[in-house]
């Protein structure tokens, strides 16, 4: 059966509408449509949204296939809502030729359960050294628009200029960790109150924002295109607006942790909550909300990062960094964002799935919710609460911070192209 | 008390005061010809060194020794830290030998309180020094000697500090012996300072119950103790300052500024002691420097501390006339 009818969603939150799907696209949406041929998914007053895109995803494969592969990865993403992931380039071996972005795009339309868009590194080998074959990566199959060299900061001035310049020609970004290393050796967590009380390396709010002022200030020397990985600090908020006012050419994104975590969970020296970068104040949380209320980080994108559990059961310091994230993405931001009332659907959707699918240019992503447009629909149950439980995770890892915590929020169905991959919140 | 010892900042300033007292019950048995007591006879405690620390471990040795405890020693030497799962199971494997203690050294901020807290492990956990967090039977020990030199040993009995004022000079930064003392010092009362160079003060000590000063001079006058830390020379190379001359000139204890001290105080260091950077010969071998006392008092507050977290509901210590009949 190919036809599908969604009856009563509230599409981006609005009033009660019906869908209806024809093969991999939207027919009409409106109310009172005819569910004849149709299998009937009753939504009930849940919120209908475009298909999620995460412009931040670690995928793992090749190389720590113990952690995740592009298949468990998929099926995360589609238990998250998710119908396109972004798959960062710090893969073993990197993700710095168009051979190795090529396999992972293909493992992806294979498995079929969310668009995998591959990130290529900026230079050979994460190294910071020397520019990877940016433009071969770009024309292969996998079509590559988002370089990035994350896990590691591009920290070369030189390096970064160039990267900025070269992916002007086929209309790439370059996606920038901002690290500063050298302010960063040994960093453990976020410096301030708590790591000089804990004995942890503190890791300066400053090591970020000197990165974010310098690749702005890159940007709008070169006219070029920056996007700003993970903001974490209240001091990285005001250099991108002020970048914004000043009409410099920068994107940016928040994680789902960020905007709900503080240094403070370091007190149990659990590495659960060891991240790069490190949780913050409870200040920068409140800051980074506003600016994602306000427009000035433009996205969501989870930074998923799966571990092993070994790597993580240890003490704080022999600890692995990072967090999984896309099954819990929205109901962080449900409880961050739309139930404090900063954001609404109709904004979340732009935040989750327009602008990232519009900065990572994925075609056929981040469309409206209208007739003629691709079938990429998540459903999602707002009124749902409950404990995270990482053990009904699709991720192979389950290196959650929520585990044991109610959050709101739930998604029942994800449609890729037309074709359920989550049914009741069941993977198809 | 609680059923481990982690951190100073645990401790209440009863639990601090009864482990103080118990301290100098247990320091008149080094005075005895056996200097040995039954307490812990049949009870087995590692000594989980994860770090190179000979003085912390003979000193924990000699006091489990005392109190008849059977030692497991087990040295492993900085393999933790790039093998991340090695801390917990050697803890499982101790677990399954029945230890009935372990008094843990190790290089990483937050060792002991992961090993107490994740359930890897069921017995009381003494931490010995953990990375640049905490060392709180060091900071007994100093607070030991303290009271012990300026209020009396016997006087001392049931006092806290109350109102003495005690400064911290080095790299505070860097030290756990910094951070447990703020925390002691601070719930037994006293006032404490902290005197170092700007970069070797950690961000985020405005939260901290101390003072900060960058200028030892004018502190010196108003110490009834002043402990020196320990400046490591690489320091140095990593810019914390600028040559080791101008650290001295600065931050360095010698004789004249020993003389601008009270003549009451004291002089401390947890040692090793580096001569002539932190402290000169002539104050390090001066009448006022307490250094050799705080290695005898530290078996004395280990005999305390291992003898209350594992000596069960006996409500006498281990008092000599009543062990003598
Ligand atoms: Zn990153």
């Amino acid at each position: 059966m190919s036809k599908i009818l969604i009856r009563g969603a509230r599409v981006l939150g609005g009033e009660p509408q019906d869908v209806l799907i024809d093969g991999e696209f939207i027919e009409a949406v409106g109310t009172g449509l005819s569910a004849e041929g149709a299998e009937v998914v009753e939504a009930d007053g849940k919120i209908l949204l475009p298909g999620l895109v995460d412009l931040h995803t670690h995928l793992r494969e090749p190389g720590r296939e113990d952690s995740e592969t592009v298949l468990t990865g998929t099926r995360a993403a589609a238990s998250g809502g998710y119908t396109s992931v972004f798959a960062m380039a710090n893969t073993f071996p990197v993700a710095d030729t168009a051979g190795v972005v090529e396999q992972v795009y293909r493992l992806g339309k294979e498995h079929g359960y969310c668009d995998v868009q591959p990130i290529g590194a900026v230079t050979v080998g994460l190294e910071g050294k020397k520019l990877a074959e940016l433009g071969a990566m770009h024309e292969s199959a996998a079509g590559v628009t988002v370089f990035s060299d994350d896990g590691k900061c591009v920290d070369d001035a030189v390096i970064m200029r160039r990267a900025l310049e070269y992916v002007k020609a086929f209309g790439g970004v370059v996606a920038q960790h901002a690290q500063e290393p050298r302010l960063t050796e040994g960093a453990q967590m976020n410096e301030g109150v708590v790591s000089a009380e804990l004995g942890l390396s503190g890791w300066p709010a400053v090591a970020e924002e000197s990165i974010i002022a310098r690749d702005v200030l890159l940007a709008e020397h070169v006219g070029s295109r920056v996007h700003i990985c993970h903001l974490s600090t209240a001091g990285s908020v005001e250099i991108v607006r002020w970048a914004k006012s000043r009409g410099i050419d920068v994107t940016a994104e928040v994680t789902p942790h960020h905007l709900l975590l503080t240094d403070e969970m370091v007190r149990s020296y659990n590495p659960v909550y060891k991240v790069n970068p490190p949780l913050r104040t409870e200040r920068d949380v409140l800051a980074l909300r506003e600016a994602l209320a306000d427009g000035t980080i433009d996205i969501v994108a989870t930074d998923h990062a799966p571990h092993p559990h070994e790597d993580k059961d240890c003490e704080w310091a022999a600890a692995a960094m990072g967090m999984v994230g896309l099954e819990t993405a929205l109901s962080v931001v449900q409880r961050t964002m739309v139930d404090t009332g900063l954001l609404t659907w109709a904004d979340v959707a732009d935040r989750m799935s327009f602008a990232p699918a519009r900065i990572g240019s994925a075609a056929g992503h981040g469309r409206p919710v209208s007739a003629g447009e691709p079938a990429n629909l998540t459903l999602v149950d707002s009124a749902y609460r409950g404990e995270v439980d990482p053990a009904g995770f699709a991720s192979r890892s389950r290196n959650t911070p929520y585990e044991g915590r109610e959050l709101p929020g739930r998604v029942t169905h994800t449609f890729l192209r037309g074709r359920a991959t989550l049914v009741d919140g069941k993977l198809a | 008390m609680k059923r481990h010892l982690i951190s100073a900042a645990d401790l209440t300033r009863d639990d601090a005061v009864l482990i103080l007292d118990t301290a100098e019950e247990m320091a008149r048995v080094a005075d005895r010809p056996i200097k040995k007591l039954p307490t812990l006879r049949g009870r087995t405690i590692c000594n989980l060194f994860f770090e190179d620390s000979t003085r912390t471990r003979i000193s924990f040795e000699a006091a489990e020794k005392r109190l008849s405890a059977d030692v497991i020693n087990f040295a492993a030497k900085g393999s933790s830290v790039s093998k991340g799962e090695s801390l917990k199971d050697t803890a499982q494997t101790l677990e399954a030998m029945g230890v009935d203690a372990v008094v843990i050294r190790h290089s990483a901020s937050g060792a002991p309180y992961r090993l107490a807290t994740s359930g890897w492990i069921d017995a009381p956990v003494i931490n010995a020094g953990d990375g640049t967090h905490q060392h709180p039977t060091q900071a007994l020990l100093d607070a030991f000697t303290m009271r012990r030199r300026l209020i009396g040993p016997d006087a001392g009995l049931g006092q806290d500090l109350a109102g003495r004022r005690i400064t911290l000079v080095g790299d505070v930064l860097h030290s756990r012996v910094a951070r447990s003392n703020v925390d002691l010092l601070h719930t037994l009362g006293a006032e404490v300072t902290l005197v170092a160079p700007p970069t070797l003060v950690p961000v985020g000590v405005e939260n901290w119950p101390c003072e900060v000063s960058y200028d030892l001079d004018a502190v010196l006058p108003k110490s009834d103790a002043v402990m020196m830390l320990r400046v490591q020379r690489e320091r140095m190379n990593a810019a914390f300052f600028p040559t080791e001359r101008e650290y001295s000139r600065r931050y360095g204890l010698d004789g004249e500024r020993m003389a601008r001290m009270p003549g009451h105080a004291l002089v401390m260091h947890p040692g090793p002691m580096v001569r002539g950077m932190e402290i000169t010969a002539e104050v390090a071998d001066s009448d006022r420097c307490t250094v050799v006392e705080q290695v005898a008092n530290g078996v004395s507050i280990r005999m305390a501390v291992l003898y209350l977290l594992l000596g069960g509901n006996e409500p006498a210590l281990t008092h000599p006339r009543t062990e003598e009949k």
